[in-house]
């Protein structure tokens, strides 16, 4: 049997299950779907973290001794580094909700047009992100 | 007997619309907000106290946490019901969202009004 045939006889192996090397490395995600993926983890990941930036606000009106100590915290590298994670996250979501919005209202439906807008939020919310760091920093 | 699932949405349209509808409504604060912290920079005790004493402020972050609130419940509910089959784990964890959710509303009450 020749390699090629071998192939086709080994993808034609039924049923195939999905496991997560599957997941990795077999299944290429198109663009949209890793903008729905990611719309997924960044709420979840937002929602997770919500009890962080509550307390950050909680001690950040607390007084003025307060203020300051959440301003010198927010300025060491792992809290940066963390809050513009969170950031990301508020930016993608963000996008991905309104290009969502548009979806349900029948726009942008096509593959060409569902592609444009997948770069555009990947995209926007990276420069988003970018643009209100440097603004907090 | 008839079988019941205990877990799970069984009144879709009304929450995707509330899912939609919350959105907007923590976009535009979203969008108010970055305005006005970009618009106090340096950010300063005395700007940002003053800020959340006032009335306006106070009501529209209660606002956007109550949208978060029912927006959240919606979204996580979905991730549970796509990734956790067992009925009872799901429950337990459906609760736990739930107290957690109330948890962060109660506190912002407690910071905006404490």
């Amino acid at each position: 049997m020749s390699e090629a045939a071998a192939k086709m006889q080994a993808r034609r192996i039924r049923p195939k299950y999905l496991n997560l090397r599957a997941l990795i490395f077999e299944i290429r995600l198109p663009l949209p779907g890793w903008i729905s993926i990611l719309h997924r983890i960044s709420g979840a990941l937002l929602f997770v973290a919500l009890v962080w930036l509550l307390w950050l606000l909680d001690r950040s009106l607390a007084s003025e001794a307060a203020f300051n100590q959440v301003k010198q915290y927010a300025g060491l590298w792992p809290v940066k580094l963390s809050l513009l994670v969170l950031v990301w996250a508020y930016c993608h979501h963000f996008c991905a909700g309104v290009r969502y919005l548009f979806l349900d209202l029948d726009k942008g439906l096509d593959l060409a047009t569902a592609r444009l807008t997948s770069w555009i939020v990947l995209v926007l919310s990276l420069m988003l992100t970018v643009l209100l760091g440097w603004q907090l920093w | 007997m008839t079988q019941r699932i205990v877990t799970g949405a069984h009144y879709g349209l009304r929450d995707w619309l509330a899912q939609r509808i919350t959105a907007l409504i923590m976009a535009i604060y979203s969008v108010i907000a970055v305005i006005v912290l970009i618009s106090a920079k340096p950010m300063t005790y005395g700007v940002w106290h003053e800020l959340f004493t006032q009335g306006w402020m106070r009501v529209a972050t209660l606002l956007f946490i109550a949208s978060l609130s029912w927006h959240a419940w919606v979204g996580v509910r979905d991730i549970l019901m796509d990734y956790i089959k067992p009925a009872g784990l799901r429950l337990a964890m459906e609760v736990l969202v739930l107290l957690t959710i109330a948890a962060y509303v109660g506190w912002t009450i407690q910071i905006l009004w404490g």
